[in-house]
Order: structure tokens, then C-alpha cells, then sequence
């Protein structure tokens, strides 16, 4: 627990640092990606605990997202203001007059996500594999439907006027909880009892896990951290709509852990990188030859073949580690690193 | 447009409420003209194919751009109406096309993963979707395209309400084609063979059954359907978009869901309902009409997975 703490105060000052290095000598829009690739690594991390470790595929992490959005939108903006003019409910002042009433927003938005993890969890805890995600793509598209409905957080329009809170230093601050959470976390007994339902739900039941339980458990968690990262896209892109959470948004999440491999965290962070930072390299090029679009094919190309070709991922199951780096280096024997295939 | 099409209208009367149920009927026609196209795949591979409401798209604009080349679709005036027989061709050339594409589909992306798991299936269903869509975008533009005119729009009284006579093609078309492809898969030697696969591929495989060559044709089958549907709606709302597909696939799929996943006569009876139910909670609100078709998937998936049609089949361990 110490050494847990030790790291996570090392890191943050980390975090410090480099947002201040960012904030001072880099250019802004390299910065906006940088924090975006942020925001993937908590949400691909967060699902990896759902689909990866506990072997649940959801398709409903937008849905998450959208809620903890909202709801810290709401405690940091008042939305009682009505612009005539624009006819529409505008959010234009911060609740709080400092960025210090921005984390407890956070975690607010996280908790109304966790409940909604909960609410989609036992339910839909008969369901397994493609029904299951077809009834958690259900749920996100119906949490999307109710915001449209919903006029006095902006309806089908969106909610401008987000204060501009998150910067690289929320966003990895999180990132580096989300990280050491699920770390801690693929170790421990929850994790390994995750794991144990993936492999085999009939023989984890015998060893006496209780399957159900760990599997909301499961979803409290990942909706959690989706919320968190629901909240900092909210702050960071100022101005939240319906749109924004549909369900290609949970598609993409998908795809950064199938690309990373499903059930390998260290996978997850450098699917949801490659996947946020690549399609910004590419708009450069897309430009440049003219054809506007070929970005989303390659990206769908590239999903497609990686099934055929390599269906486990870049990493597989396993854990990009300085212990795998090690095996590689010939004549020199290490031990497993991360979870056995 | 019609006056009493899905508008959030201020009193609601009996005969409005069977307007909707009648539009709705139209709605479910297209709907189950789709399931069955993903309920005839999920029977035989146990996969959601995910691409099929692309393919749908797909018919409607195979249709399009043929007309366009013949004329029909000038750039500005009115639009001349298309004669008879080539209405009749273009249907059957969105067919003859989209099974093409679906058989082309199967080959490439599916087959490969056959003996995979079924999540990297369903995974490669979704890439190939967001492709089509994608590639459609490109290919044909992100901007909405009119149609040609098949018939000039007009209500038609049945009784106390009135359909527009487009709606009541959908039904008729989509009725007959429903009962030819039930009696294909019921009365015929090929039809046989799907349903042995879908009951046991391996044991099919070893009573002579070419399963390649069945499946293909499952994926030809419910792609001709999709098309069908594609051509059908495009006559009654001119609006092709490239991201058409995406709703009418997940609602088809729900239909499918509902009406219990494997059955013809299931898809059918689930798009019914759930076009009728759209319809009708369509009248208070358009936009929460889009939320029952999940609301259903939902609810049918906690209370009866196997759906209204469907065989219960307890999983063995």
C-alpha cells in the first residue's frame, strides 16, 4: 500500500511536470492530441477490465461516457440560463469559481456511471457473447435517445460552454490512477477471478467465485472510469452532444483493445495511442491526395485484417513488460511475464 | 408527404392510432425484409452480421445509379417517371448486384474466420459495416440523393384511414417475396440444405451437404432480400444516404431478435411488432419511437431470448 502510494505521488509530480513542459513549449494542437490519446488510454483500460479480463464484451462504454459527462457538466456549469436568442439552454458560468471543484464533478459523474454499470450489469448478466453485446449497444443507444429528449441539457443540440478544465495534467492524473488501479487490480483476487470467468464461467463457479457478483463488479468498475473520461472529454472539448457518445464512439473503443489485445492492458494503452494519434497523422495525407474518407476505410480495413490474420492482438493476452523485453534479448531466462495464454 | 405520417400531433384519436398501426405495418414489411436476412446467417454461422444493413443501403443505390444513367434522374425540372419494366429491372438488378456483394462479402471476411471465435466474427462483421459505410461515403458521396420516381404519390382510403399507395407496394412486394423465400427454404432441395446446416453444419458436411456452397447462398438470399427493402424504401422516402444502412440494420437485427433468431416466419412477426410499436409510440414522440426498438431488444433478450417464434434450446455445458 505504501509503495502503491509512493508511486502514485511520484507519478502525479511526473504529470506536473510534464504538463507544465507541454503547456510551455509545445505546440497547442500537438497538445490536444496528446491529451485525446489520454482520454482513450482511461477509457480502452477501463473497458479492458469488461471485455478483457472478465471476458464480457459490452459495446455500451459510450453510454458511460455520456452519463458521466452530463452529470459533471453539471456540477460545474449552472444550467439554468436560457439564450433567447439562440432559443436554446446555454451553460455559460462554472459553478465553482476554481478548477478545485472540478474533481469532485469528476468523480460524481463517475459514481452516476458506476450505478448505470450496475443497473446494465445484473440484468443483462444472462446474456453472453454477441447478445450481450447487441443488449449493452441497446443500452448506450437508449441513454443516447433520453439526452436528445432532454431540453433543458441541450437536447439533440449539445451543451456549450463547458469551462475548459481538463489539461494534460487532470487527464494523466487519471490515466496513471486508471493504470495502477487496474495493475493492482489484474493481480489481485478480483482480477484472478475475472480471469477465471473468462476462461471457464462453470469451473470459477465450482472454485466457488460467485460469477454474478464479480461480473457486475466488472461493470461498476469499467462504467466508473468511463464516466471519469466522459467528464474530461466534456471539459476538454467544451461543448457535449448526443452525437458525441453514439455508438461508433464505443465501436472505437473496441477496436483500440482488439488491436492491442484483448485482455493485455499494456495493449490496451498502446492500441487506444496508435488508434488517436495515427488518424490525426493521417489527415495530413488524406488532404494532400484528395480523397477525404480514406482515413475511416484504412481504419476499417486494418480491423478487418487484423481478425483474419492476427486475431489475438499485438500483444495477445500478455503484458508488454521490461521482464518480455528481457526474454528477447537472447541467452538470458526470464520468468512469465503478465497472464499465461 | 402524407398529413398523418409520424407527426407529434395534438389530439390523438382511435383513427389516428390505426393510421400509425397501418404505417407501421409498411415500417415492419421492411424490417422483416431485412431480418431475415440476418436471421438466416445467425442461423447457419451463429453470427451477427453486422454489414447487412450496409448491404440494404447498397440496393437502394444500385437501383439509383442505373436509373440516373438512363435519364431518370435529371439534374434540375421534374423528374420522369420510370416505366414498368425498367422498375422491374432495377429490382432485379439490386438483387442479382447486393447477392453478389453479400456472396463477396462472405467470401473474403468470413470464411476466412470460420473456425475462429465468434467475438474475432463479430468483429470483423462491425469492421466490414463501418467499411461499407466508409467506402460509401466516398464512393457515392456523404451528401443525400434523390430517387427516381416509380409511381406518383397518392393515399389510397382503406375505410376510416388512407395509405399512401408507396406504403402499400412495400407491403404487397415484401409479402410476396417473405412467402416465396419461405417456400424456397421449406420446399426446396437447396432450402433443405440451409436448414441442415443451420440444425448441424458438421453433420450436414458428412451427409453430402456442400456447406461452402450453402452458406453462400444463405448470404445470396438474405442480401436479395436487403436490396428488396433498399429499392422499396428509396420509392417511398427519396433520401439515399451512404449511413442509410446503420439504424435499419440494428432495428432489423432487433426485429429478427424479437421474432426469434433462426425463424423466417419469426423475422417476419418480429418486424411487424416492432414497426407497428415504432409507429404507434411514434405518435406522441418521434424521437422516442427511436428508443423502442432497443427498449425491446432489452426486454426481450431478459425475458424470452429465444424470441416469439424461436426454439428454446437450453445451453449445455
Amino acid at each position: 500500500m505504501g509503495r502503491m502510494i509512493g508511486i502514485l505521488v511520484v507519478s502525479l509530480a511526473v504529470v506536473l511536470g510534464v504538463n507544465w513542459f507541454l503547456d510551455s513549449y509545445i505546440d497547442q494542437y500537438v497538445v490536444r492530441v496528446i491529451n485525446m490519446c489520454g482520454i482513450s488510454i482511461i477509457l480502452a483500460v477501463s473497458l479492458n477490465v469488461i471485455n478483457g479480463l472478465c471476458g464480457q464484451f459490452s459495446l455500451g462504454h459510450a453510454g458511460f461516457m455520456a452519463i458521466g459527462a452530463y452529470v459533471s457538466a453539471w456540477f460545474t456549469t449552472t444550467l439554468r440560463y436560457f439564450d433567447e436568442a439562440q432559443a436554446k439552454y446555454v451553460a455559460i458560468e462554472p459553478m465553482f469559481s476554481s478548477q478545485w471543484g472540478f474533481v469532485p464533478a469528476l468523480i460524481v459523474g463517475g459514481i452516476a456511471a458506476a450505478i448505470a454499470g450496475a443497473v446494465v450489469g445484473i440484468p443483462t448478466l444472462r446474456l453472453k457473447g454477441d447478445y450481450l453485446a447487441i443488449a449493452t449497444l441497446g443500452f448506450g443507444e437508449i441513454v443516447t435517445i433520453m439526452i436528445t429528449n432532454f431540453e433543458t441539457i441541450g437536447g439533440a443540440n449539445g451543451l456549450p460552454g463547458l469551462p475548459a478544465y481538463s489539461n494534460t495534467f487532470w487527464i494523466f492524473a487519471f490515466v496513471v490512477i486508471v493504470v495502477m488501479f487496474s495493475w493492482y487490480l489484474q493481480r489481485s483476487t478480483f482480477g484472478r477471478a475475472l480471469i477465471a470467468i473468462r476462461e471457464n464461467e462453470l469451473a470459477a463457479e465450482v472454485m466457488g467465485i460467485s460469477a454474478s457478483r464479480m461480473k457486475v463488479m466488472a461493470f461498476i468498475y469499467g462504467a466508473f472510469f468511463a464516466g471519469i473520461a466522459g467528464g474530461l472529454l466534456g471539459h476538454l472539448l467544451q461543448t457535449i452532444s448526443p452525437a458525441t457518445f453514439n455508438f461508433m464512439k464505443s465501436i472505437e473503443v473496441v477496436v483500440m483493445l482488439v488491436l492491442g489485445g484483448l485482455g493485455s492492458m499494456t495493449g490496451a494503452i498502446v492500441g487506444a495511442i496508435v488508434l488517436t494519434a495515427l488518424p490525426e497523422a493521417l489527415r495530413d495525407v488524406e488532404s494532400e491526395i484528395g480523397l477525404v474518407g480514406v482515413r475511416m476505410v484504412a481504419y476499417a480495413l486494418v480491423l478487418i485484417l487484423l481478425m483474419i490474420f492476427r486475431p489475438q492482438g499485438i500483444f495477445g493476452q500478455k503484458e508488454l513488460s521490461l521482464k518480455l523485453l528481457g526474454r528477447l534479448i537472447p541467452g538470458r531466462k526470464s520468468g512469465n511475464a503478465g497472464g499465461e495464454e | 408527404m402524407l398529413p398523418l405520417l409520424e407527426t407529434e400531433a395534438p389530439g390523438i384519436t382511435a383513427e389516428l392510432i390505426l393510421q400509425q398501426v397501418a404505417n407501421g405495418v409498411a415500417k415492419g414489411s421492411v424490417y422483416a425484409l431485412i431480418a431475415v436476412g440476418y436471421t438466416m446467417v445467425y442461423g447457419v454461422l451463429q453470427l451477427i452480421n453486422f454489414a447487412h444493413g450496409e448491404v440494404y443501403m447498397l440496393g437502394a443505390y444500385f437501383s439509383y445509379y442505373p436509373a440516373k444513367w438512363f435519364g431518370y434522374v435529371p439534374e434540375t425540372g421534374e423528374k420522369p417517371k420510370v416505366p414498368l419494366y425498367l422498375i422491374g429491372a432495377l429490382f432485379v438488378g439490386s438483387m442479382a448486384a447486393c447477392a453478389a456483394v453479400g456472396m463477396l462479402i462472405e467470401r473474403l471476411a468470413y470464411r476466412p474466420l470460420r473456425n475462429s471465435s465468434r467475438l474475432a466474427a463479430l468483429i470483423t462483421a462491425i469492421g466490414v459495416s463501418l467499411f461499407l459505410q466508409n467506402a460509401g461515403q466516398m464512393v457515392f458521396g456523404a451528401d443525400p440523393k434523390g430517387f427516381p420516381v416509380f409511381m406518383d404519390q397518392e393515399s389510397v382510403p382503406l375505410g376510416p384511414i388512407e395509405l399512401a399507395n408507396t406504403k402499400l407496394v412495400i407491403i404487397v412486394v415484401a409479402a410476396i417475396m417473405m412467402t416465396g423465400l419461405h417456400l424456397f427454404v421449406q420446399r426446396t432441395k437447396p432450402g433443405a440444405a440451409m436448414r441442415a446446416c443451420s440444425f448441424d453444419m458438421r453433420t450436414a458436411r458428412l451427409m453430402g451437404v456442400n456447406v461452402d456452397r450453402t452458406v453462400a447462398m444463405t448470404f445470396a438470399l438474405g442480401s436479395a432480400m436487403a436490396a428488396v427493402g433498399g429499392v422499396l424504401v428509396a420509392m417511398d422516402q427519396p433520401r439515399l444516404t451512404p449511413l442509410m444502412g446503420l439504424m435499419m440494420g440494428l432495428k432489423a437485427f432487433i426485429a429478427a431478435v424479437l421474432g426469434g433468431i433462426g425463424s423466417i416466419p419469426g423475422a417476419a412477426l418480429g418486424g411487424l411488432v416492432l414497426g407497428v410499436a415504432e409507429s404507434v409510440v411514434g405518435t406522441w414522440s418521434t424521437t422516442y419511437a427511436e428508443a423502442v426498438a432497443f427498449i425491446v431488444l432489452i426486454l426481450v433478450l431478459l425475458v424470452k431470448p429465444s424470441g416469439l417464434l424461436g426454439k428454446s434450446g437450453r445451453e449445455k455445458v
